[in-house]
């Protein structure tokens, strides 16, 4: 079914237009390629046998850590080409062009405030300290030996995306700042009994060893409920951009949290109140107040088969496919709309439906060559269910910022563009 | 009542020595102490009290220096912004449809102006400006405010007492506040 789903560049699209508009005799979404690629691909097609079969491929040992077929080398990070700059500066996962639940490493979101350090293991301490029955440092090595768990969480910026035009094209534009993986790791929670906390122990402020020393506090039950130190993503050790050696793992709280190259753990009555817990990550509301510590991502879904980007080749079947993810839990149910939300049936999720991670959904649909907006809204095990854009403004306003889980509807024209029915 | 009196003292008892349990041995015994002086090294915390403020001061004259020096390229010659945040203006936009989001008319707290200049600024040369001159840069900042006089020397105390104009505008998070 993905030949009927193309993504390809503009200029190929509107060649296709002018070949479709020009000859009656096409039907369905069967679609020639147009030039010299065409001549090159009919050799490798039926009857004739492909190239590639004609001689050995490459031996083993061309590529001792592997990279993707070089026909993908489309799906990459999308970066914007306008930042302001590139030290503080995020990343975007190419949503929709991913399968399942799990980001490869290589795809996972970004975000730094002071660039990417290089951080030598064996030379990378972790410092407990504060409101502690035994002050520890840790190396690598000790944290090592420690009980190890491997679990499957999203990570979520909570800029994602903002409250104010304009809005993305596309999934990634909107939602890319999000990714979903399994992290190895221990749990914070044994290494805190490791140094005894104190009974006024009600905060812990986490430091990260890069460049912005970055520091954000984390309330005490969160440190024991689900908390992690983290090592290892996706069965690799961490790469660099994602905290390597050593990262906080928050599960269902907003990304800026989730501190990558811990070096410190300071046990705190209070908060500390750091710049990223002031100026940045508070919420402001139209009458001026602001909330601050606001930590979880509430339930939240976006389509990203077909979605913005991407084109219907033709009437007929289609899945309908996304994602759905809540900070509170499992997703209970996902609902899909494929008119205007005027109704909307349950989506069939798929295994594994897990605590604090990504779950795919999917709804096969019939489309009948006419104009539609399609839309996804999820519900997590609290009941609580996505909004839409306009009951959010409606309540915080556009200078919120962080925080939004608005439901987002794709339109699709009568010539299968999918564009983004709120931009 | 006596067979509660010796299930209250056998819980105490239990309690006593679980606690104790707690305190007196880490449960696989990994890692090692750190020391006072290393906890002091790595320590750069500053309380939004002003606890942890080191010794030292500056002023308002030396920190316009400093600030033209390591911080108006990317901040603005009078910290109106540029590559880097604005930092300066604001005071009566918050609750209007167009904030301007500034160390004056947003940041609740003083002594976290402190805490990141010395912890992330310069942004290519972090940690490393004397906490002489962090003072000092925290103070022109705070001047360009409007907050401190141009004659103003801060210093731990001082830093800490003031009340920057937005402080009280934080509230806890309200949500879930949008819900069918």
């Amino acid at each position: 079914m993905s030949s009927t789903i193309d993504n390809r560049d503009k200029s190929t699209r509107s060649t296709r237009r002018r070949f479709l508009q020009g000859s009656s005799a096409v039907a369905g979404g069967f679609v020639l390629g147009a030039g010299a690629s065409a001549a090159a691909e009919t050799e490798n097609l039926p009857p004739n046998v492909p190239d590639w079969m004609k001689a050995p491929g490459e031996p083993m040992g061309s590529q001792p850590y592997g990279a993707p077929s070089p026909f993908e080398k489309g799906v990459v990070k999308n970066i914007s080409k306008n930042l302001k700059q590139y030290i503080s500066a995020s990343g975007r996962t190419p949503l929709q062009e991913l399968d399942g639940i799990i980001t490869p490493n290589g795809l996972f979101y970004e975000r730094h405030h002071g660039g990417v350090p290089t951080i030598d293991p064996a030379q990378h301490r972790l410092m407990l300290h504060g409101l502690v029955e035994r002050p520890l440092i840790f190396t690598m090595d000790d944290l090592r030996r420690f009980p190890s768990e491997s679990r499957i969480h999203f990570l979520e910026c909570s800029g994602n995306p903002g409250y104010a035009k304009p809005y993305g094209k596309t999934a990634s534009d909107l939602v890319g700042l999000l990714s979903c993986a399994e992290w190895t790791g221990v749990s914070l929670k044994l290494v805190l009994q490791e140094a005894g906390l104190k009974p006024e122990a009600k905060w812990i402020i986490a430091e990260g060893a890069d460049a912005a020393a970055l520091t954000r506090s984390i309330p005490i039950e969160k440190c024991l409920e689900d908390a992690m130190l983290v090592y290892s993503q996706n069965g690799e050790r961490l790469r660099p951009q994602q905290g390597y050696p050593l990262r906080l793992l928050l599960p269902g709280f907003e990304g800026n949290m989730n501190v990558k190259w811990l070096r410190r753990l300071h046990v705190t009555a209070e908060p500390a109140y750091s710049r990223e817990e002031t100026s940045k990550y508070t919420d402001l509301l139209p009458d001026g107040t602001a909330r601050e510590f606001s930590f979880y991502m509430e339930a939240k879904s976006i389509i990203t088969r077909p979605s913005g980007g991407q084109h219907l080749g033709a009437p007929g079947f289609h899945e309908i496919t996304g994602i759905a993810w809540s900070g509170h839990g499992k997703i209970k149910r996902v609902e899909v709309s494929v008119d205007d939300g005027r109704s909307w049936q349950a989506a069939h999720l798929q295994e594994p439906v897990l605590t604090r991670a990504l779950t795919r959904f999917r709804l096969p649909w019939q489309w009948d060559g006419k104009p539609a907006v399609i839309q996804s809204r999820a519900i997590d095990e609290t009941e609580y269910v996505q909004p839409t854009l306009a009951e959010l403004l409606a309540v915080r306003g556009e200078n919120y910022f962080y925080h939004n889980n608005a439901i987002w509807p794709w339109r699709i024209a009568a010539d299968g563009e999918v564009t983004n029915a709120l931009a | 009542m006596r067979w509660r009196n010796i299930c209250g003292s056998v819980l105490a008892f239990l309690l006593c020595a679980s606690a104790n349990t707690a305190r007196a041995q880490s449960p696989y015994g990994i890692g090692r102490p750190a020391t006072a002086a290393e906890i002091a090294g790595w320590n750069i915390d500053v309380g939004h009290d002003g606890s942890n403020l080191p010794k030292g001061s500056g002023s308002v004259s030396h920190g316009r220096e400093v600030f033209a020096q390591q911080c108006a390229s990317c901040h603005g010659d009078n910290g109106e912004g540029g590559l880097g945040d604005r930092l300066v203006g604001g005071q009566g936009t918050i609750g209007t449809a167009k904030p301007i989001r500034t160390v004056g008319s947003y940041w609740p707290y003083a002594p976290t102006l402190f805490d990141y200049i010395r912890r992330a600024m310069p942004q290519n040369a972090p940690q490393s400006l004397s906490d002489e001159d962090v003072y000092a840069v925290s103070a022109y900042v705070l001047n360009l405010n409007g907050l401190v006089g141009a004659d103003a020397t801060l210093d731990a105390k001082s830093l800490a007492a003031i009340k920057m104009p937005n402080r009280d505008k934080f509230v806890g998070d309200a949500r879930p506040d949008v819900k069918k």
